[in-house]
């Protein structure tokens, strides 16, 4: 029998990982949800007699959007108001320029999410310590009267700048999600406002420096026309960067590119997608581009005439005025003022790739033109994202592979020739000046008037405030997806600090557990709503309500409509009484069909034609920067010398060269195996987005997470150093935390590096030890200096066999 | 009677499991029942050398339901004669006569036949009969993110793909005439059978 499997290891951990469950589940009893009944137990969807005609229908929407990166078409079968079936896009063609929009895993296991035992049903207050999880029903009438006089409060004891709604991608269809709540704090005086985000905080910064934009993605039709494809940390198949983009990748290699993944972990886009993998130790990204860019600098394949029009820095040539007789980027890469040329070699012992293969891959990038060297956000999302954002730039600049049909210029990508809205509910201006840099909220808990522009203030000075209220709506950032969960967990539990949290969601989640309040939302299936395109994507979907929400839960936008009563604001709130479905025709009407896309049909037509989806077909894409290749006197950059800045005068201004230098450079970063922190933590952890949920969401789908459990990876060198074996349970500590999760050995990621897939639920026990296989147990809130950013894949741990 | 078959494209399967997914929406699996099912071979050794890796590993997967046999071994092998071929010539149970003993499930090389352990009797794909009468594509086919499955009868399927390769860790196909053609991942020749793990959603 094939799947008796002799082939397996002697030990079969498939029998060993029985036994350790069984175990682990005697351990894991106590669930913090327990068993209380208002949260627990069969879902009975509600059912209103009109409902039941036992006729099925098939309704056309959007895939409820959380921030996946794909946008992507559902065929919703409805029966007696409950959703039996789901499947997804089967429009004729399937053309490239309008390619089906084909739902992955999540999509198709929503129905385990949509009637889960453990949606919430009823508003709930606290009813022991904070963070406890004890909870009491309560009514609408005293869950809105209580959210009044804690708002109110407030805003009368400190102002409007005490008040902080959160970052939040849990729900995005413009009604459902934090933007309802943000229009009606801006209705009452506003509240602190944030920039940035936790998916793309350093390339969102950084990309603007070298280009002036970010868009600086062709469309991705064009991929077709490229020869050479380097997937740099960039795992498509498995985050979807935007729907369709694993796809393209096959039809560009299916026209003759070849591909290579350079990443710690063979992704499922390494597997699916490249010829070759190349593994790269986490955070060295920037010394193996130094490297390329050196032997693509010293071989002569650079592209002298694009960088003599286009560049600026790269030699001293062309440095900017008042900067003359700084270090240009070549001086950097040939070690000409610092004495070290960067080589395959010096960057071999750094990247742990052979300089063989850099010089290789350095030369391939160079010469089979048209190149597309395609960074992923991951590693961005680190100590000194901001560099490895501009080391890969600064190659697509030296080979003048910009502004040409299957090319790319690196950066944060968003597509030229029209990025999309992402959310267009009309929130209104918000009255409270000051933002901060969205990673650091928990120190303007605790010491927000202390913060300034140092800190990354925008819009004021200063902080006049310290948060003191927060209402946190789609979004598992209090605790979940936050770094350092100890830290965090503590300063929330201080009620001294932040007076009053409440969280609005469909599930208790982590942060939920946290609340003073819990408001029960309902699912983007039980209401109306718009989605357009993710980062790419010329779509526009329509996501009506096909089911009602059920028990006493509300859209988003309808509890804060009916809050805005309590204020006296429903008036203005609701611009004279709209409700959820009329938003999404004001959204399409008003806002699509009057910008971005004239020609698509008016919602009437939309809700008529149950199509669910407005696509524009791109036949002809969109090349970013191609003007500016062509003429860059006539189309200059936004930059302040108008071209690709290789050097930047504003960051060389800031003065802080070994932080933040004016040619990308690569910095050791300052958790790293090269450390002396190295000796008791010798483990780098990463934590990449997660095949079966998106961020946090799904995490409690039991489709998604039979296929795909909460795992640690771990290379079998470094477990057979540790006597692991496969399917046991491991700890995972370093001095900000512990996470037990279960070991899958795999030859698939590097010796020397772990991975903890993001996003799973954290669930303490009694020892402090998270249960759920948090990484942010073992995260870092300290910031990256350019950006303000967040370095959670930057961490040191040790790891060991659990025994408990 | 028509020979049905599926083909699967290992050269591009992400391992995503949609069409594992795909197929429990559509046919009310519960955990631990899968029709289909995305299997991942990995394997291979590292070799640091100056702290410089310069050997590297092998991975793909293969997506597997029932092959619709030309002669199931499941079939031979039901004592009830539950496990049949119907009319649209798909090995299907007849759920009146099943006893629930698993001998289809032992006797399949491919593991296709499930224990529903709350019905008390065997479950496996059927194809999507009621899709593919229609003219449509059996779910797992249609959901397909990557394009890497397609469906059709035998003689179109080999027209358009070949026979494909016996990838490891499928048996040797001559027992019982699968009707599948597969296209194998560049890593497929590399797996031993000593070195490659093979999971399925067993580590669960």
């Amino acid at each position: 029998m094939l799947f008796s499997f002799k082939t397996r290891p002697k030990n079969s951990f498939f029998r060993t990982n029985r036994r350790a469950f069984l175990k682990w589940s005697a351990v894991a009893g106590t669930s913090l949800l327990g068993e209380n009944n208002l949260f627990s137990g069969v879902f009975k969807p509600y059912f209103p007699e009109e409902n039941k005609t036992g006729e099925e229908k098939i309704i056309r929407t959007g895939c409820p959007a959380h921030n996946c990166g794909g946008r992507c078409l559902l065929k919703v079968h409805v029966k007696d108001g409950l959703i039996t079936r789901i499947e997804t896009d089967d429009r004729p063609g399937d053309d490239i320029s309008d390619p089906q929009l084909r739902a992955c895993i999540r999509g198709r296991a929503y129905r385990k999410r949509q009637y889960h035992p453990g949606r919430l049903k009823y508003p709930l207050l606290r009813t022991g310590k904070r963070g406890e999880g004890g909870f009491k029903r309560i009514s609408w009438d005293e869950a809105y009267e209580i959210m009044y006089r804690e708002i109110s409060g407030v805003i009368k004891k400190y102002g409007n700048s005490a008040i902080f709604i959160p970052y939040g991608t849990g729900s995005y269809t413009n009604t459902n999600g934090r933007w309802p709540a943000v229009r009606l704090m801006n209705l009452l005086g506003g509240s602190l406002g944030y920039y940035n985000s936790y998916s793309w905080a350093c390339t969102n910064i950084a990309t603007p420096y070298v280009y002036g934009t970010l868009n600086t993605g062709n469309q991705r039709q064009d991929w077709v026309n490229s020869k050479y494809i380097i997937m740099w940390g960039w795992n498509p198949a498995e985050m979807k960067d935007g729907t369709n983009s694993d796809y393209f990748i096959r039809k560009a290699r299916e026209n003759g590119a070849k591909t290579v993944c350079i990443d710690p972990r063979q992704s499922m886009s390494a597997v699916a997608l490249a010829d070759e993998w190349i593994p790269i130790r986490p955070g060295t990204d920037a010394a193996m581009m130094s490297a390329m860019a050196y032997v693509i600098i010293t071989e002569k394949l650079t592209d002298n005439d694009f960088i003599k029009r286009c560049c600026s820095g790269y030699d001293d040539s062309q440095m900017p005025a008042g900067c003359e007789n700084e270090e240009s980027y070549k001086d950097y890469i040939l070690g000409s003022r610092d004495g070290v040329p960067k080589t395959p070699e010096w960057a071999e012992r750094i990247t742990a790739v052979p300089s063989t293969v850099i010089a290789c891959i350095a030369r391939e990038y160079a010469t089979r033109k048209p190149a597309i060297l395609y960074q992923g956000y991951g590693m961005q999302r680190r100590a000194f994202g901001e560099q490895t954002v501009r080391a890969g730039a600064a190659l697509a600049a030296i080979t003048g592979n910009i502004g040409i049909p299957g090319g790319w210029a690196s950066g944060l990508g968003s597509q030229a020739g029209g990025e999309p809205f992402w959310s267009v509910f009309p929130a209104g201006e918000n009255p409270v000046k000051a933002r901060i840099p969205v990673f650091l909220w928990t120190e303007a808990i605790i010491r927000g008037k202390e913060m300034g522009t140092a800190e990354g203030i925008k819009g004021a000075d200063k902080l006049d405030n310290n948060i003191k209220l927060i209402w946190c709506v789609a979004s598992n950032i209090l605790i979940n997806q936050h770094s350092n969960i100890n830290r965090t967990a503590e300063i929330l539990r201080d009620e001294s600090l932040v007076e009053f949290i409440a969280v609005q969601d469909n599930f208790l989640t982590p942060s939920a557990m946290f609340a003073d309040l819990v408001l029960p939302a309902c699912t983007q299936f039980e209401t109306w709503g718009v989605e357009d395109g993710w980062k790419f994507g010329e779509e526009v979907f329509l996501t009506p309500k096909i089911v009602d929400p059920p028990f006493e839960t509300k859209s988003d936008y309808r509890i804060c409509a009916d809050l805005s009563r309590k204020f006296g604001v429903w008036e203005q709130f609701t611009a004279g009484g709209k409700d959820e479905k009329a938003w999404a025709e004001w959204i399409i009407d008003e806002i699509y069909r009057k910008t971005r896309f004239p020609e698509m049909p008016a919602f009437s037509e939309l809700e008529k034609s149950n199509a669910g989806v407005y696509v524009k077909p791109v036949k002809d894409p969109v090349i970013a920067f191609s003007d500016f290749r062509n003429n860059p006197e006539k189309y200059p950059l936004k930059t302040p010398t108008g071209r690709i800045e290789l050097f930047s005068k504003p960051l060389f201004d800031m003065n802080r060269p070994d932080e933040i230098p004016a040619v990308p450079k690569y910095v050791q970063e300052w958790e790293s195996p090269f450390g002396k922190e190295a000796g008791k933590y010798p483990l780098q952890a990463i934590g990449h987005h997660y095949m079966p949920r998106v961020h946090s969401t799904h995490f409690n789908n039991e489709w998604t997470t039979e296929a795909f459990p909460q795992l640690v990876f771990m290379n079998k060198a470094d477990a057979d150093a540790r006597k692991i074996r496969n399917g046991d349970f491991v700890k995972v500590w370093n001095d900000r935390g512990a996470l037990v999760a279960k070991c899958r050995i795999t030859s698939g990621i590097m010796p020397g590096v772990i991975d903890i897939p993001q996003g799973a639920w954290y669930k303490p026990g009694k020892d402090g030890i998270d249960t759920g296989g948090n990484i942010n147990m073992l995260t870092t809130e300290r910031w990256t200096a350019l950006a303000k950013g967040n370095p959670q894949h930057t961490i040191m741990v040790q790891v060991e066999k659990y025994n408990n | 009677m028509p020979e049905y078959a599926f083909f699967i494209n290992s050269s591009v399967c992400s391992g995503c499991k949609t069409c594992q997914i795909a197929c429990k929406d559509k046919n009310e699996l519960s955990k631990g029942i899968n029709w289909r099912r995305v299997y991942e071979i990995e394997g291979g050794n590292w070799k640091e050398e100056n702290g410089v890796f310069t050997s590297l590993p092998f991975s793909y997967f293969i997506s597997l339901s029932c092959q619709n046999c030309a002669n199931p071994e499941c079939v031979k092998a039901c004592p009830t004669t539950a496990m049949h071929v119907n009319a649209n010539g798909i090995v299907v149970i007849d759920h009146e006569l099943c006893i629930g003993c698993k001998y289809c499930a032992w006797a399949c090389p491919y593991g296709a036949p499930r224990y529903d352990p709350l019905k008390k009797v065997m479950t496996k794909c059927n194809l999507c009969e009621d899709y593919i009468t229609k003219g449509l594509k059996p779910s797992c086919v249609a959901s397909c993110p990557m394009r890497a499955l397609d469906f059709g009868t035998y003689n179109e399927i080999t027209a358009k793909y070949g026979s494909g390769e016996n990838v490891f860790p499928l048996p040797d196909p001559g027992t019982c005439e699968p009707r599948i053609v597969i296209k194998p991942h560049k890593d497929y020749l590399k797996p031993c059978k000593e070195h490659a793990y093979v999971t399925e959603n067993e580590y669960n």
